[in-house]
């Protein structure tokens, strides 16, 4: 059975607009959201800003208060519950946000920030306690030295470690990371990428990983949902969905990824116009505004989640609909090959490094 | 370039040396603190007096110092014929002005026009980012724009007077992926139509691989490689630009994922020599107090490094008792600056060498 698995899940936010504030507007941030997420494993939220992937960790963590659907957790329907059970329900899930500084309280030490969960949710106490504490910050490769230090002294990733090592205090079985690095500098990132691999192996965590970089969801997730503007319209393995993409735009985003090879320049933007608002969506496929393959069917009526060819996906299009064009900038888009020929230029330098004169310039 | 500040005095920029030719983009590359904001503000004359000052280097436009230049000629200059754009285009924009009224503002400043003609510039410039120069589009305000229009707005705003250099900072990090990908499209329009030539400030080696002609790495302060694009991302020679590449996600499994040793220096109180070396993997002797002077590896690919050097077999390079201008091994390294556009401090020279041994 999926540690976690949520069904039909629709969270929609009233806002009050105008002068009199009278007039009620409907958010639909997050829209019949379906997925699961297998014990000691990966899965990755993706997509644009706005299009309700906090939305949806923010339900599953009890944040907000959601329209309908079911969010069964360790095999219990946390929605079914009543609040104080609900809270003892969710013991086994903790969440790391992106914003390293803002989410630690400036005027705790490392050691109570990590401590404090302890305190709350356990019964330890007294020596035991400070081991703990120490064991969970070696954890995430912080040393002793830093247990009496506040937040601003250390750096963005540092503080990631401290949150992290905050959120392993009481050995949950589900970490829901927002954008964890989203913060931080590529060298860093992939310190934290690194360390969050290893601590999923050693303590078998499942991760709800939530990130726009799609590079990034690739090296780290198991499996892929991608979200457009409160709906999820393509989900599936990882390898399915960056090598095999149908949904149109899943492949729009794959394409628009630049890719740092220099060779591989994409030709055109991959999507024109904007993201329109979740306040009053488009009707049908809510992408369909953008779709280059739209069709008449495509607003008016709204495509449903399917299972099909090793995913599930919700368009219009039919099933042999060539999209070979588009897979192949999608791909394109994910080359890696940067570094070409390293063994060579580490060890010696080639034939053109004869030093050139003062060269006269081109133009 | 220094600024004093309370903890002390950092040394945020220390030899770096940038050429942007006519109708070229040229990317400024390096992780958060590394001295690519300030290396766009001193082009602009824009560093905050008296906190910032300019220890050594010349920054030559077409020629001229722009370090050199009186403060009126400066702001002459500023937005007519460089002009920058930012990365939060809400925080650029002002608020209570319409699009229309902001960019012919701008027009009016730098040119002698009358109101109708200034229009006529500002549709104009709207139409070269793709923004349709509507009369809807001229009377709405920023805040009822998407992320990406207000973007446009900015860089219509910077080429409303035929700015022939832009400098770009970090133009599409707030925005999403899909929206990135139109306005780095709109950036080579602008050089290819227009001849704007740009400097591109970006972490993203991706935007920049995508972009730019050439790219300038930059850690703590430094320019430590400098070539064409393909030459720099393919094979890289500074053993930073290697790591840093190396560090991508791109294609590698989470257990395959590079990382580099240690943390960025305080640039309150940077390493002597190279500021890379307590983290290097190939550092020898010298690096630890002798700055690596900038040397050409490649035709027209340039980096500082010690361990480079030795191995393409030019001797080690020593910054001091030599000829401004002129490199370790005689190799000439300041490009002729008669007719380049050098940004930033200027090559490393003996100057900047003595300067970090000062500390
Ligand atoms: N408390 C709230 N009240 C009203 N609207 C909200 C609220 N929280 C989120 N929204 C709206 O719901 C939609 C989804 O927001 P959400 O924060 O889930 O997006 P996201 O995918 O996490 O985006 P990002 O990548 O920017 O974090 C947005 O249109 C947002 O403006
Ligand atoms: N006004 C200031 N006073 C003191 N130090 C400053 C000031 N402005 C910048 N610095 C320092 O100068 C260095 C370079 O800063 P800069 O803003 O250029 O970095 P950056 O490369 O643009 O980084 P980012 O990617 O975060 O924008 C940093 O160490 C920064 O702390
Ligand atoms: S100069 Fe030395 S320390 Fe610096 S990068 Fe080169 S080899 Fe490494
Ligand atoms: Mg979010
Ligand atoms: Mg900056």
């Amino acid at each position: 059975m999926s540690l976690l698995e949520v069904e039909d899940l629709t969270v929609h936010f009233k806002i009050r607009r105008g002068l009199t504030r009278k007039s009620i507007d409907t958010v639909h941030a997050a829209d019949e959201v379906s997925f699961s997420l297998e014990r000691g494993t990966t899965l990755a939220l993706v997509g644009e800003s706005g299009s309700g992937k906090t939305t949806v960790a923010h339900a599953i963590l009890g944040l907000n208060k959601p329209q309908k659907g079911s969010i069964v957790f360790a095999g219990r329907d946390l929605l079914a519950l009543s609040r104080g059970t609900q809270r003892t329900a969710r013991r086994g899930m903790q969440v790391v946000f992106q914003d390293p500084y803002s989410s630690l309280n400036p005027r705790m030490t490392v050691h109570d920030l990590v401590a404090e969960p302890l305190r709350v949710g356990s019964e330890i106490s007294g020596d035991a306690l400070r081991e703990r504490v120490v064991e969970l910050l070696e954890m995430v490769g912080l040393g002793t030295q830093h247990l009496w230090r506040r937040p601003h002294e250390f750096s963005g990733g540092q503080c990631q470690r401290i949150a992290i090592a905050r959120a392993l205090a009481l050995s949950p079985d589900l970490m829901v990371l927002d954008e964890p690095t989203s913060a931080l500098d590529v060298s860093v990132q992939a310190r934290i990428l690194t360390l969050l691999h290893r601590l999923q192996i050693e303590l078998t965590l499942s991760y709800l990983f939530i990130a726009h970089d799609l590079a990034v969801v690739e090296s780290v997730a198991s499996a892929v949902a991608v979200m457009y503007l409160g709906k999820i319209v393509e989900s599936g393995p990882t390898a399915t969905i960056f090598e095999d993409p149908r949904h149109p735009y899943t492949l729009a985003l794959l394409a628009s990824v630049p890719s740092p090879d220099p060779d591989r320049r994409s030709a055109g933007a991959a999507l024109s116009g904007d993201v329109p608002s979740a306040i009053d969506p488009p009707s049908g496929c809510r992408f369909h505004p953008r779709c280059k393959f739209r069709m008449d069917v495509c607003d008016q009526e709204i495509p449903p989640l399917e299972d099909r060819d090793g995913r599930r996906i919700a368009c219009h299009l039919p099933r042999d609909f060539d999209l070979s064009a588009e897979q192949e900038a999608a791909r394109a888009a994910r080359s890696t090959a940067v570094v070409e020929d390293r063994q060579r230029s580490r060890a010696r330098p080639r034939g053109d490094e004869t030093p050139v004169p003062k060269m006269p310039r081109r133009w | 370039m220094e600024f004093r500040s309370l903890r002390g005095v950092v040394k945020a920029l220390n030899g770096v040396y940038l050429t942007v030719h006519e109708r070229e983009i040229v990317g400024l590359v390096g992780e958060s603190g590394c001295g690519k904001t300030v290396t766009g503000y001193s082009v602009l004359g824009l560093l905050p007096k008296p906190q910032a000052q300019v220890t050594s280097g010349r920054i030559l436009f077409k020629g001229d110092d722009l370090l050199a230049k009186p403060q009126q000629e400066m702001r002459a200059l500023k937005g007519k014929v460089i002009s920058m754009v930012f990365q939060d285009p809400l925080a650029s924009l002002n608020p209570v002005f319409t699009v229309g009224e902001q960019i012919s503002r701008v027009v009016r400043v730098h040119h002698d026009l009358e109101k109708k003609a200034a229009l006529e510039a500002v549709r104009t410039a709207l139409q070269a980012t793709g923004l349709p120069p509507t009369d809807a589009l001229l009377k709405s305000y920023p805040h009822q724009l998407s992320g990406g229009m207000r973007q446009r707005v900015c860089m219509a705003m910077a080429i409303s007077c035929g700015a022939g250099l832009l400098v770009a900072d970090e133009p599409t990090t707030a925005l999403d992926v899909t929206i990135q990908m139109q306005i780095l499209k709109l950036l080579l329009r602008l050089r290819d139509e227009l001849g704007v030539s740009q400097i591109l400030i970006t972490h993203n080696v991706g935007v920049a691989a995508q972009t730019c002609d050439r790219i300038a790495v930059m850690y703590a302060g430094n320019v430590v490689e400098e070539g064409p694009t393909a030459d720099v991302l393919k094979r890289p020679r500074h053993p930073y630009t290697l790591a840093l590449i190396e560090c991508l996600p791109q294609g590698k499994s989470a257990e395959q994922l590079k990382t580099i040793p240690g943390a960025v220096p305080d640039l309150i109180d940077p390493p002597a020599g190279c500021r890379f070396h307590e983290r290097c993997a190939h550092v020898r002797d010298i690096c630890r107090d002798t700055m690596p002077t900038p040397f050409e590896v490649a035709r027209d690919h340039w980096t500082a490094c010690h361990w480079v050097q030795e191995k393409s077999g030019r001797g080690v390079g020593v910054t001091t008792g030599h000829e401004p201008g002129v490199g370790a091994a005689g190799v000439p390294f300041n490009r002729d600056p008669g007719i380049e556009h050098t940004a930033g401090g200027g090559p490393a020279t003996g100057e900047s060498g003595d300067d970090i041994r000062r500390e």
